[in-house]
Formats: structure tokens, sequence, C-alpha cells
């Protein structure tokens, strides 16, 4: 049985300095673009060349993604979709598949949630209704249909994921260590079933939140948590709900000029590679 | 009184949700949102809708692994999917065709068995997307015995025509073709084979209620989460 760590969290300068903890080849694991991106952290992995990267979409992902998969950082992704959602297909991750660079395993929302929920309780299985006749399951060595050992049916189970890494942002952070994601609980089975978890925040919060009722239900206690790092905007162009919204126009200009190589190279030397870090 | 293709849909939508308890709307889905909304705006209380992106007062607090604990309870009444692929047998494949990518499954794979019935949705209606059979099933029409399924397919919605789903004879049956659409042009345009009336109604136009509502309380709420569909089809 694997053991993870219960952590004093250290704190980190900047999204750099996490970006640089995160080392080559390691499994991520990611939110979708609505659900607190560590964007500035992308960024930052882009600039320090971080290659063979295995993505984790919890459970889908989007434009972190189409920006690591496009700057060559990742070697593998496993999630339910990756899109840009209203602004339409993500084109570097479909070029990328069309040409064999990245290797995908395809899953489907809730068997990752299941997956993840498995490594949060330390068993090594998960099951989930449904999924059997999907061709899904085909590709899939870490799921096989067993016979519901109380029932009559069958039921596919699916292998405990345990990430290597959890990247996020967060509204807040204390003194402890402690992070707020409200309502934002996807991140916190991350953070629970994963081997480390790295988390920017957009401010410091005085005092200790999990001693503030009304706060701590949408806290992730340090425990859980290797580091944190200040980013303010760190989610840009990606949103913090109640601080600052998704960024549909910046999305929608990122969408058309990832069509091409040459647009996306021009998008990253603009935004990520000559950009000033926050 | 003059709408747009997006404002027919929504009310055939509308009406097929009539009644439901519980529908569920999930990625980039911007005109079932829109029919369910205005079902409801139109109906008083029902159907609660539940919109997984809801970028303001969003449903869930669980994460988004709630909505699929609500369907895997039976919570969840109408839940919509789409498809690069939909074939006769109402397989749909979100993953590759043709050698080209497309986003992924999402979570077709379960949704299409746990929600109580599931409304395929594909504005572009032909023998691209309507095919004969799907060349990757994300989430099959229909299963055997012996494996657990709560629902499936209750109609497939396109930009040409509604098709209704005949569980017992796995067939989709055409049901209405759109304004200004005809029954030997959804022939030509689909892939697979379905079963027809005799003589094939038109689907009902919105009236200037369901327009009203729609262009009002449903068009703003849309324009919160959906922002650029709003601004294409409401201005």
């Amino acid at each position: 049985m694997h053991a993870l760590p219960a952590n004093e969290t250290r704190f980190l300068a900047d999204a750099e300095a996490i970006a640089a903890a995160i080392p080559d080849g390691a499994l991520v694991a990611l939110a979708p673009d609505y659900s607190l991106a560590a964007m500035a952290v992308v960024r930052a992995l882009i600039r320090r060349r971080a290659r063979g990267l295995r993505l984790l979409g919890v459970p889908v992902l989007g434009f972190a993604a189409d920006l690591l998969v496009g700057a060559g950082c990742v070697a593998e992704i496993e999630s339910s979709a990756v899109s840009l959602g209203e602004a339409g297909p993500a084109p570097r991750f479909a070029e990328a598949v069309e040409k064999g660079l990245v290797r995908m395993r395809d899953s489907t929302c809730p068997m990752v949630h299941s997956a993840l929920q498995a490594a949060e309780k330390g068993v090594p299985f998960m099951p989930l209704a449904g999924v059997i006749g999907s061709d899904l399951l085909a590709r899939r060595a870490d799921w096989t249909v067993i016979a519901d050992p109380f029932g009559a049916e069958r039921i596919v189970v699916a292998r405990a994921i345990v990430p290597d890494a959890g990247l996020f942002h967060a509204r807040w952070a204390d003194a402890a260590g402690n992070v707020w994601v409200g309502r934002r609980r996807e991140l916190a089975t991350i953070a629970h079933a994963s081997r480390a978890c790295y988390v920017t925040f957009e401010e410091r919060r005085e005092g200790d939140m999990l001693e503030d009722e009304l706060l701590a239900p949408g806290v992730i206690s340090s425990v859980y948590v290797t580091a944190v790092a200040p980013a303010p905007r760190g989610a840009w162009p990606l949103g913090v709900p109640g601080c600052y919204a998704m960024d549909d126009a910046h999305l929608a200009r990122y969408a058309q000029a990832a069509r091409t190589a040459e647009g996306f190279a021009r998008y990253l030397d603009e935004f990520v590679l000559n950009a000033v870090p926050a | 009184m003059s709408y747009a293709p997006e404002e027919l849909l929504a009310c055939a939508i509308a009406r097929m949700v009539q009644g439901a308890a519980h529908a569920a709307i999930g990625a980039a889905s911007p005109i079932p949102a829109a029919g369910c909304l205005l079902a409801r705006a139109r109906d008083g209380a029902r159907p609660r809708v539940s919109l997984l992106h809801r970028r303001r007062g969003n449903p869930f607090t669980e994460g988004s692994r709630e909505l699929f604990d609500l369907a895997g309870q039976g919570r969840i009444d109408v839940f919509f999917l789409g498809g690069a692929q939909i074939d006769g047998e109402a397989n749909i494949n979100l993953v590759e065709a043709g050698g080209r990518r497309f986003p992924g499954s999402f979570g077709s794979a379960f949704m299409y068995f746990a929600a109580k019935r599931t409304i395929l949705f594909r504005e572009e209606h032909t023998r691209r997307v309507l095919v004969p059979r799907v060349e990757f099933v994300s989430a099959p029409g229909w299963s055997p015995p012996g494996i657990a399924r709560r629902g499936g397919p209750q109609a497939l919605v396109t930009g040409r025509a509604l098709f209704s789903w005949d569980a017992a004879r796995r067939r989709f049956r055409l049901q209405s073709v759109h304004p200004g659409h005809s029954a030997g042009e959804v022939r030509e345009h689909t892939g697979f084979d379905y079963d027809k009336p005799g003589a094939v109604p038109v689907t009902p136009e919105p009236t200037a209620a369901e327009l009203a509502l729609l262009r009002g309380p449903v068009a703003a709420l849309i324009a919160e989460n959906y922002p650029g569909f709003a601004r294409r089809v409401w201005g």
C-alpha cells in the first residue's frame, strides 16, 4: 500500500517556484477551466520547458491543457474531454492527437471522479454504473467488468488514480497553508488523492480559516497541501468566482490564433514566453 | 412572427421536457438549456433546471461530481447528449471520426444509462453526422439484459427534424420536419434507416408567448452562461 504525506505546507515565492517543483514526466491532476485553474503555473511550466507531463483532467480539460500540449510539454492525457467550451474545440490538442504526438487515454467524467475517490479512501478500485457497451472500456487496461458480488448484474470497476501532483488556484490561503476553494470540491478530491498538491492563491487571509464556521466548508486543510504561492489574477484568462470573470474575449482570440501552429507560436510569444510573470 | 432557427429548436425541446421534475444540462448546450428554461418559465416550477457550468448561483456545492451522483441516484429525469456521429441505434460517438479527433465522451458513458431519459441534440443534420454505424461508441443507445440501465434515448433533435425513439424496435421514427424542410430532404441527409408516418407533420412554430419568454427571462440567463451564443441569436 502506498502512503501519502501529512504535509507542513511550504510557502513558495511565486508561480515559477511551483513550476520548478513539478518534475518532468509527472502525472498532474488539473481541474477544468471553470474550476480555479492555476494558469500562472501553467505559463511558468511552459517557460521552464517542462517535458513529458501526463495530464489528468478532473473530469475535463480545456485552455490550460491546450496551451501545454501546443508548447510541447505533454506526453499523455487522461480526460473525459478536452475542449475550449463556448470558444470551440481545443485546436492544439486535436492536432497533437491526430498526429500521434500525444497519447490520449479517453475516460468518462464520473469515472475520473470515482478513481480519485478510490485514492481518497485508500482502496484499490471503485465501481461505477453504466459504461458497459462503450468502446472506452476496450482501451482501458485499468478498467474491467466484474460480477456484482451482492447482486445479479455486472459492473465496471476502475483502478484508483494517485496523481503525482495536484495543481489548482485558490481564492485565499491562510498562515497555516489552508486554502479556500468554496464550492469547487473536485479540487478537494484532487488534493486528497494526490502525492503532492500545489496551490496558487489570489490573496493571503489573516487568521485560521478552519476556525471560521462559514469559511471552513470551502477550505482544504493544509494537511493535503504541499506548497502554496501567491499569484494575483493567477487564473486569468479564466475566472475566480466572486473575484473576476472568465475573459471570454481573450479565449475567443486564443481559439482563433491556435488554429495554426504559427498563430499559436505568436500567442505564446505575446502572452507566455515574453510576458512578465505576475 | 419571424424567429431564429435556434428559437424553434428551443421550443421543441421545451415541449419534450414538459412535466419533468429535473432537467440537467452538461457542457456547451445553449439550445437545450434555453428549451428547459423556457419550459420552466412557461409552466411555473417545473422542471428544475440544473446547469452544470452555471457561472453564478451554480446548483452544485460538491463540485462537478455531484451531477453524476444525482444521476446515479435517479434524481435526474432529462439529460442532453450530442455526437460527432449518431447512428440509427442511437449510439453516439464523441471521440473520433474520419481521422479527426473530437473533444471526448464527457459524462455520456454514464449519463446515457443513469438519466431517466436523454434527448439527443445535434444541429448539423448530414450524412457525416447521422451515420449507419458510429466509428466509436462513446455511449450505447441500448443495453442487453444483465446490465443495469435506468434510461435511454427519448428523441433526436436536429436542425431539420425531430425523431422519436422506439425502444421496442430500437429505431428512430421521424416525428416532424421543421418549417422550410421536407421529409424527402431529411431522407436524403440521413445516413441510417428510420420509420416514418405516411404524412409527416411540420414542427410547430414558436408562439408569440414563447418568443416573449425566450427573448426576455430566458435570454438573460443564457447570456450569463453562453455569452457568445446569446449575442449571436438575440443580439
